[in-house]
């Protein structure tokens, strides 16, 4: 308590550098004077009596050095004089305070955005209670972006059977649906959720309140709505108001009772819902119901395990429940087996996220350590060249360890700056990240607590690798010999050192990296000209949403006329942009390729009886297209027939298919006329077209089939339209025609690259950042060795002179002067060159296609490396070149 | 010359808080003045060194100072004993008589009782 007391005092005097020197010097003269007075009442002369008032006082200046050290406190003044020191030092070489500084301002600031996003994504548990005891059902078997796993039926046996979850619900995370307020019209998507799916995950609204079990009376009984609360604010504009208020999705009436609070975003981190309904009323805005069959696979199953439950334990009993309704419904419960897994990123995704994103750290905290390398070496030189200085201050009576701290200070000066600027820049990155939503869906990277201790973190310890190697050396100095003259070194030039140990570390970390950037831009180009089996140059899309222009008093009609009137609707909508002036060709599909969300549809052999998903023969992706749409995308048909307007729900069901369908299902067998049997349906092949991507440019070759738009209800359509003309005057001209035709549709118009850009944002990303990382590495490696080189010339420029004279020959001079850095670029490069080859498992989790054991990699990886020796070496030689022997014999 | 000791800090701060309690509030020379009329001018210090340790003391609270005439009527600064500093003042000399205690039984120990 007492010693905290005088630390607050000490402390606040050297805050307000309060000194109290007045004070002392008073309270010295009245001491003395009193005591002078004594002493001339005892019979003193008035010398004598002061001289002996001085003596007994003591020393003066020792007292009042004491006293200034018991007022404030002296290691954080001698600190701040460090400081001062070792700012005015690095005020003096510019050039390499500028070096040194945004070295570590991109190896911290690169760290700080890879560990943000981490922290994001990973670190961060879901706004629920509990987190670690809520889970996810899945299949046992790895399934890459699906969400779903039960049927609602399997899902409510499920939830009755089990004896180890507390709480289990389900959720069908694809809803979605257009939202009329107030006569505006917005498109939402959300999730449609069992009644106890709030009190399982154990979540608070933040105004109103949330449903619950007790809410629904079976089907369409709970016409309620839980508003996000981004969509308050954007849509609502945070009005407490709209509680009790009714809203329209997809013209059924909900009653907005609550809004969830702005952390909670229901379990997936990369799809915020704008809304959840119950999904008793699942079929108003599905406009099915799937809650009373077991073919339909949509429920997302979430549960929550009773205390002192293992996941172990759990899954055990969820198998044999699954094993039991195998047996009772052995037409649609395969009895696959089930797994647990923590919900939040897209399902078994997260295995590949996760990989990712470790992956991308590691490489970043290899940059962190290459510029480590870098600025020791640095470092380390200086301290080389200022040897004579520290031995002249260690001469004069500075003790070594005062001497280490000084540099340690200068090295710990230079990376706070270093850390503050990087952290700076991470954090202006992310924000123009954020803004641009870089990010998949609605996630925002926010730098927290810990990112900023991370980046401290990160500084303080790369503070201590890149200082300790002057202050090694510092440590080790002999004033006398460097004081003699300094070659000290050259006895040692044969030998190993530290420095060079760092440059090695530092050109195979390097060559790593660049290997991985190559990897990955590699990778891209690869799939930049995989065959998409599209052509999306010259094509626009057009959305168009043409069942809202249905007319309201349209006296319940049955499904298929809607279908019909539709689809009339659609055959105007593509007649009226054939009709534009330099279009070449028009069609619809119900989803364009690589747009996510694509789940394989069983597919039956003719004759099968049991349509369980253990016989369907294979599960293809199945797209609805109008005529035309194969030749608009220039999807190339290599045989039969392409779907026609005369295929409609009267005449047999027909079917165009690729080739690895085709492969697959007949093998070498002519597809064209076998049938197989599609949601129920009997269809025949009429025509095979190429392959393509259709989910994202990793898959392998899929199945996929194309049925007439006339034949099947593909939902809302997108229109494709070809033309010689700029995706610019289209756009306007597709605006216009297609609002003549349907005046109250919301129209979106946007070229097909531009979309499939955003598509491969993220294995763009991934390029860009592999390639920064390697474009810095290349940057270290080119200051190392040119750092090393060039001290090496200064260093022995005396030598060179003096071989020179003696007649040495060019080559000589130049193997002395840039040898050492050369083999160890090769001994590097080859170390980092084996090092990335062996690490093709961690680049395959970040690139597309990693394959650094291609000869166009290798090559490109020695190329590079030696080229950057060329250059980093070139000017060292050059001056070791220049030297002048007889200048130098006359300089010293 | 007179025998000088070296004071340990410690024992010159428990003076300095004794005579101040005895005496009540004293300027520096005058805590110097007592402290060597009672030690019996066997202890002689450096008499300057008081005032970094009466600064640490102020500091830690034990005692306070506030300028004042002394009897010549010069300006000095006087000390005294705070609330905190009787406390602390007790405590020490709790220790100290312990410490005293035992050190002069072990002294005064023979042969037989140690054996």
């Amino acid at each position: 308590m007492r010693s905290l007391h005088r630390f607050f005092a000490r402390l606040l005097n050297f805050v307000t550098r309060r000194r109290d020197d007045e004070r002392l010097r008073e309270e010295m003269k009245s001491h003395l004077a009193s005591q002078t007075e004594d002493y001339l009442r005892s019979g003193m002369t008035p010398e004598e009596a002061y001289r002996q008032a001085r003596l007994k006082f003591g020393a003066m200046e020792a007292i009042r050095e004491d006293y200034r050290a018991e007022e404030a406190l002296p290691l954080m003044e001698s600190l701040l004089l460090d400081v001062r020191y070792a700012l005015r030092v690095l005020r003096t070489s510019p050039t390499f305070t500028i070096v040194a500084l945004a070295t570590l301002m991109l190896g911290i600031g690169a760290n700080v955005v890879v560990f943000g996003v981490l922290n994001e994504v990973l670190l961060h548990p879901l706004e629920v209670r509990d987190p670690q005891s809520l889970y996810q059902v899945r299949h046992k078997q790895w399934m890459v972006g699906r969400l779903l796993t039960t049927s609602y039926p399997t899902f409510e046996d499920l939830q009755r059977r089990n004896t180890t979850f507390s709480g289990m619900a389900g959720m069908y995370g694809y809803s979605g649906a257009k939202l009329l307020w107030r006569n505006s019209v917005r498109k939402v998507s959300g999730y449609e959720v069992t009644g106890n799916y709030f009190d399982v995950l154990g979540v608070q609204p933040e105004v109103g309140r949330f449903f619950h079990e007790a809410d629904e009376h079976g089907p369409n009984s709970a016409p309620f709505v839980v508003l996000s609360n981004a969509l308050w604010r954007s849509t609502f504009h945070a009005d407490s108001g709209v509680v009790g208020t009714t809203v329209e999705l997809d013209k059924h009436p909900f009653t907005v009772i609550g809004v969830a609070s702005a952390q909670f975003h229901g379990t997936e981190k990369f799809r915020w819902p704008d809304y959840w309904i119950p999904m008793m009323n699942e079929q108003q805005l599905e406009n099915y119901d799937y809650l009373h069959s077991r073919t339909y696979i949509n429920v997302t199953v979430l549960g929550r395990l009773k205390p002192g439950v293992t996941p172990q334990q759990a899954t055990e009993n969820l198998n044999a429940i699954t094993a039991e309704l195998a047996k009772e419904y052995p037409e649609t419960d395969d009895g696959e087996p089930l797994r647990l897994i923590h919900p939040g990123l897209i399902g078994d995704e997260g295995d590949v996220i996760r990989g990712f994103l470790y992956s991308v750290s590691l490489l970043a905290l290899l940059v962190l350590a290459a510029a480590c390398a870098n600025l020791a070496t640095l470092f380390a030189a200086r301290a080389a060249d200022r040897s004579r200085e520290l031995a002249l201050r260690v001469a004069l009576g500075s003790s070594r360890r005062r001497l280490v701290r000084q540099l340690l200070t200068e090295a710990l000066v230079v990376s706070l700056l270093g850390g503050a600027a990087g952290l700076a820049s991470a954090y202006l990155l992310l924000g123009v990240l954020n803004r641009s939503s870089a990010f998949d869906g609605s996630m925002t990277v926010s730098l927290d607590l810990r990112v900023y201790f991370v980046g401290l973190a990160l500084t303080l310890v790369s503070a201590l690798l890149f200082g300790l190697a002057p202050a090694r050396q510092a440590w080790q100095s002999s004033p006398m010999q460097a004081m003699k003259g300094g070659q000290a070194e050259s006895k040692n030039l044969h030998r190993f050192t530290l420095r060079d140990l760092l440059l090695g570390v530092q050109i195979a970390i390097c060559t790593l990296l660049v290997t991985a950037s190559l990897v990955a831009i590699r990778g891209m180009i690869q799939a930049l000209h995989t065959p998409l089996g599209i052509h999306p140059e010259g094509a626009m899309l057009a959305y168009m949403d043409l069942s809202s222009t249905e007319q309201a008093d349209s006296t319940v009609p049955e499904n298929a006329s809607i279908h019909d009137a539709t689809l009339e609707k659609e055959k105007a909508v593509l007649e009226a942009a054939r009709n534009i002036p330099g279009v070449t060709a028009v069609g619809m599909i119900n989803q364009t390729p690589m747009t996510g969300g694509l789940h394989g549809v069983p597919i039956f052999r003719p004759g099968t009886t049991e349509f369980k998903l253990k016989n369907s023969a294979l599960a293809p992706y199945v797209f609805s297209m109008s005529p035309g749409y194969l030749d608009t995308a220039g999807t190339r048909l290599l045989r039969g027939r392409d779907a026609s307007w005369h295929d409609t729900t009267d005449t047999p069901h027909v079917a165009i298919v690729n080739e690895t369908f085709a492969r697959k299902m007949w093998d070498r067998t002519p597809a064209i006329g076998q049938r197989f049997l599609l949601r129920g349906q009997l269809t025949e092949v009429v025509g095979v077209a190429e392959d393509g991507k259709y989910h994202d440019l990793t898959e392998s070759p899929q199945p996929v089939v194309y049925l007439p738009q006339s034949q099947s209800d593909g939902g809302e359509m997108i229109f494709v339209v070809r033309s010689e003309r700029t995706p610019k005057e289209m756009t306007a001209a597709l605006q216009q025609r297609l609002s003549n035709i349907a005046p109250n549709a919301p129209i979106k118009v946007l070229s097909w690259s531009d979309q499939l850009a955003g598509e491969l944002l993220p294995a763009r990303a991934a390029t860009v950042a592999l390639g920064v990382m390697g474009l810095l590495a290349a940057m270290l490696a080119v200051t190392g060795i040119f750092g090393m080189a060039a001290y090496n010339v200064s260093r022995r420029k005396k030598e060179f002179g003096i071989r020179m004279a003696l007649g040495a020959r060019k080559a000589q001079v130049i193997n002395a002067a840039v040898g050492r850095p050369m083999v160890l670029l090769g001994v590097g490069s080859v170390l980092g060159l084996l090092a990335g080859i062996s690490a093709s498992r961690l680049l395959g989790q970040i690139v597309y296609q990693a394959n650094p054991k291609n000869p166009a990699v290798v090559g490109g990886v020695v190329f590079t490396m030696a080229l950057l020796g060329l250059v980093a070496s070139a000017v060292p030689a050059r001056r070791a070149l220049a030297v002048d022997p007889s200048e130098l014999m006359r300089e010293e | 010359m007179r025998q000088k000791k070296d004071v340990q800090q410690g024992t010159l701060a428990l003076m300095v808080l004794k005579t101040l309690d005895v005496l009540g509030p004293l300027h520096g020379y005058g805590i110097a003045r007592r402290i060597e009329q009672i030690s019996g001018d066997l202890l002689s210090v450096n008499q300057g060194t008081l005032y970094p340790l009466m600064l640490r003391l102020e500091q830690e609270g034990a005692i306070a100072s506030e300028w004042g005439p002394s009897e010549s009527n010069r300006r000095a600064r006087f000390y005294s004993l705070t609330r905190v500093g009787r406390k602390l003042l007790e405590a020490e000399k709790r220790d100290w008589e312990q410490t005293a205690a035992i050190i002069a039984r072990f002294l005064e120990a023979k042969a037989e009782d140690l054996g």
